[in-house]
């Protein structure tokens, strides 16, 4: 049985059809691309599969279960992890305390009022910022992080409760294209290791076809296409779309200069 | 019928009155994001200006207008200064920060005005050519009022015109709507920011000239209109000013015809208007998501435990405290009894604000509830002092539960301006509901049982409770729960992304901080032995905000410092003539010299002293 079934999600902003009747499965285990250009609808098909918007139409089911309507830390409890495309930390604590609070949440331990939060959870929150290659920065202040760190501190933050789906929106945005391959091949060790599937989008092209197990194409809000990596590139309408894989590079890398 | 005519006529001509002063307030937090509390103070300049103008030139037609106009001008030209002088230096500092120094203005201007027009109100004389009535379907209606019902509309039309008409209109509008825009613009802010003050205070100025033949000029006017004022402005939407129009006339024209029915509700109809306009619409009116923020502020720092050296300290200075009573006559017990009280309110409220990013200017409300609670306990249930400083918190505890409720749904300027009206709305209750309260007279009575009523045995009582209370605060603010808040007031996305129903959490720090709060007004009202509707004053709030942001948002102990620092300076200052001036004048000197709070200054003072004494070179 797959782990999520999409089906017909659809969103309008006033005239515009940011995601049209988009419908796709995800096996446990896989690892999906979402491309597409920008403004294609990526960002508002996460925020509708998890519960940061309402779609206007469609379902979302995740092992069976419909969730759409639900809040996003309702969908989070599910399981469901998220990162950002816009970076979104607790700017006045250090890393490490980011890690430890989604692991309080985890336990259910927010509400209480005498323990120390800076002692709790220390060595999970290590090993988590250890799997993310962060260790390095647990005691820095979140607000003195590059932006590439801070992507690193999301999944890091995103693992913490083991979830069974990542949503991650443009994970490697910000850092040097070395950087982007090093993050997606750990991310990918993840995958394999703990059996998570994720959905992730990314305008690195390189990236997508080194490590997607298939790639969904959206533009203008429709599916257009969906295969594997050579089905991809070998695709008229995607190539159409992109003019080639120079272009998405060249303005992923304008957009974040 | 006719008699309802002429009820919304006056109504009308309220609201154009309201509405001038509003609109002023509205276009400065618009483009500067500033909370102008001197407003008022504008607004009461205006009045007496044009009252000096009009009855020294022959009272003619031409002399009373011309009256009108050179006050709006002159008042113009006092916002103008305060920007330039004052506030153009603090649209870094933190957001809320200018609000300090806006009420440090107003004191100043407060005691200005009664070294130039004395304490005694003034009576305006009427406007010439229209000092009678008219008679419409039979019903007198002045004809002043019918001028003002013209002059209203015709302002917001020569507003509209400017802000749709002129390249500087359209940057106001542009940076209403987007500050970082007009900076990308490359236009010079300064100059944007100045303009924008000038004719918020000439618009004041106009309004205060134009209330002469109306009401008598006093030095009441400032604070009696910036409630009213801000309520006008939260309900059409900050920065809006068509929205400031309606909502003036929604206001005047309910208020002229609810006092028909129940007389005592014009004090807390503006107040009740606005809560129910916020929780249908979290952005007033016609205001914009994010409205009602500020710029964001600097990153704080982590919070670190304090350092074995600041633990030395701080256990000194508590030691030295609890030892004053064998060296200290009982004038001094009473002193230090209102800085207990004064710090734990400081510090729950900084724990809503600085903690929690919980903005709230009505926080007198829980140390008023806290204070009457407990006296209620005495007076009313009969208990002794331990039932009612059980009772006293146990009210502040349900009094935040219940506006909490209604308060975590907003955020920012809306918030804050919600708290107020909480704050506003009590006090009217308790101000009018003789048969319990007492109004105006308050509870008198109120004495600590026998074995803590001496100035000793009650300043040791106190400083357990409130000691305790801020230990209590101060464990929270470093448990999971008060982490929590914090990140939630960082990124509130964050939040519920990591499964956190921020609100609901954002709800119990709300009524925590009401209960402490609570707790600080029981120990107040037995300290006094009575309560008077003033604990729950606009006045009991400022003086907490003015705390917080004194000592430092940024760090636990500025509360603290904070509270110290107020409660002595007060009790220095207020012995002397003009202690306005001169206590508005040292909030102002403080916030200049000292923009991130004593707090900051003094962090600031360190780290250059030990630069140049060589000691941070070993870092
Ligand atoms: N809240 C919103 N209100 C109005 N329009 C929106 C909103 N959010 C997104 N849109 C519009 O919907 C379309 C899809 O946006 P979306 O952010 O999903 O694209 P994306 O594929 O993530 O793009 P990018 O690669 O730039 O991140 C865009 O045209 C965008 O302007
Ligand atoms: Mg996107």
């Amino acid at each position: 049985m797959s782990l999520l079934k999409v089906r017909g999600l659809t969103k309008k902003f006033g005239g515009l059809v940011a995601v049209g009747d988009v419908s796709f499965d995800l096996a446990r285990g896989e690892f999906l691309a979402l491309i597409g250009p920008n403004g294609a609808g990526k960002t508002t098909c996460f925020n509708m599969i998890g519960g940061y918007l309402r779609p206007d139409r469609g379902s979302v089911r995740l092992e069976g279960r419909d969730i759409v309507g639900l809040p996003p830390r309702r969908i989070w409890r599910m399981g469901v992890g998220r990162t950002f495309q816009i970076t979104e930390t607790f700017r006045s604590m250090t890393v490490r305390e980011n890690v430890q609070m989604a692991l309080i949440s985890h336990h259910r331990r927010s509400f209480d009022m005498v323990s120390a939060a800076a002692k709790l959870y220390v060595a999970e929150a290590d090993a988590l910022l250890a799997d993310t290659g962060m260790e390095a920065h647990a005691g820095r202040p979140c607000s003195e992080l590059a932006y590439g760190d801070l992507k690193r501190l999301e999944l890091a933050i995103a693992m913490a409760h083991k979830p069974r789906l990542l949503l991650m929106d443009e994970p490697t945005a910000g850092m040097a294209p070395s950087e982007r391959v090093a993050l997606m091949a750990l991310t990918a060790g993840i995958v394999a290791r703990e059996g998570l599937s994720v959905i992730f989008t990314e305008h690195d092209m390189d990236v997508v076809f080194a490590h997607a197990h298939r790639i969904l194409v959206l533009n203008r809000g429709r599916l257009i296409a969906e295969g594997t990596g050579d089905e991809i590139r070998a695709d008229a309408t995607v190539r159409e779309v992109y003019l080639g894989g120079g272009a998405i590079r060249a303005r992923d890398e304008a957009d974040h200069a | 019928m006719s008699f309802y005519f002429a009820q919304l006529l006056t109504g009308l001509a309220n609201a154009s009155s309201l509405f001038l002063i509003a609109c002023g307030l509205s276009i400065i937090f618009g483009v500067t994001r500033i909370v102008n509390f001197a407003h008022g103070s504008l607004f009461m300049l205006g009045a007496y200006i044009a009252y000096s103008v009009v009855t020294r030139l022959d009272a003619g037609v031409f002399g009373f207008w011309f009256g009108m106009l050179a006050a709006a001008l002159a008042v113009g030209l006092v916002g103008l200064a305060m920007e330039f002088l004052i506030l153009r230096r603090l649209y870094r500092a933190p957001e809320l920060f200018q609000l300090v120094a806006t009420f440090g203005l107003v004191l100043v201007i407060q005691d200005v005005a009664l070294a130039i027009w004395g304490a005694a109100d003034l009576l305006g004389p009427r406007a010439p050519g229209l000092a009678r009535a008219v008679r419409i379907f039979g019903e007198p209606i002045p004809q002043y009022d019918l001028a003002l019902i013209g002059i209203g509309p015709l302002v917001l039309a020569g507003i509209w015109l400017l802000f749709h008409r002129t390249r500087w209109g359209i940057l106001v509008r542009a940076a209403t709507q987007d500050r970082d825009m007009v900076g990308a613009l490359g236009v010079n802010q300064n100059w944007l920011f100045s303009a924008a003050f000038f004719l918020g205070a000439a618009l004041a100025g106009l309004g205060g000239a134009l209330q002469i033949p109306r009401e008598a000029v006093s030095l009441q006017m400032d604070l009696n209109v910036i409630a009213e004022a801000f309520v006008v402005v939260v309900i059409g939407g900050m920065g809006s000013v068509a929205g400031a129009f309606v909502a003036a006339v929604l206001i005047s024209v309910l208020n002229a015809f609810a006092v028909l029915v129940f007389p005592q509700i014009s004090i807390v109809l503006p107040f009740v208007v606005m809560a129910v306009v916020l929780v249908l619409r979290p952005h007033g009116l016609f205001g914009k998501p994010g409205s009602g923020h500020g710029a964001p502020g600097e990153p704080e720092a982590p919070l670190r435990h304090m350092s074995g050296r600041g633990r030395m300290a701080l256990a000194a200075l508590v030691l030295a405290m609890l030892a004053s009573p064998a060296v200290a006559g009982d004038f001094t017990l009473i002193l230090l009894v209102d800085l207990l009280v004064a710090m734990l309110f400081a510090a729950s409220l900084h724990f809503l604000m600085g903690v929690g990013g919980m903005v709230s200017f009505g926080h007198a409300a829980f140390f008023g509830i806290g204070a009457y609670g407990a006296a209620l306990a005495v007076k009313t249930l009969g208990l002794g002092m331990g039932g009612a400083m059980l009772a006293g918190p146990l009210a502040g505890a349900l009094g935040a539960l219940v506006f909490g409720w209604f308060c975590v749904r907003l955020s920012g300027v809306y918030l804050a301006m919600l708290t107020l009206a909480a704050a506003q709305i009590v006090w009217g209750i308790t101000f009018q509901w003789q048969d319990v309260t007492g109004g105006d007279d308050g509870i008198l009575g109120v004495w600590p049982a026998p074995w803590a009523s001496s100035d000793t045995a009650y300043f040791y009582l106190a400083a357990a409770i409130c000691l305790g209370g801020i230990w209590a605060l101060r464990r929270v603010v470093h448990s999971p729960f008060g982490y929590l808040l914090r990140g939630g007031r960082d990124s509130p996305v964050r939040a519920e992304a990591i499964g956190l129903d921020l609100r609901r959490h954002q709800w119990a720090g709300f009524t925590l901080a009401g209960t402490l709060a609570g707790l600080a007004g029981t120990v107040f009202a037995f300290s006094k032995g009575s309560v008077f509707p003033d604990v729950l004053g606009i006045a009991q709030s400022v003086d907490g905000l003015i705390m917080v942001l004194l000592g430092g948002i940024h760090a636990l102990a500025g509360p603290l410092l904070g509270a110290g620092v107020f409660v002595l300076i007060e009790d220095w200052v207020s012995r002397l003539d003009f202690w306005r001036f001169i206590f508005g004048a040292i909030i102002l000197a403080v916030v200049l010299l000292a923009p991130d709070g004593l707090a900051g200054g003094l962090e600031r003072l360190r780290r250059l002293l030990r630069r140049t004494t060589g000691g941070g070179a070993a870092r």
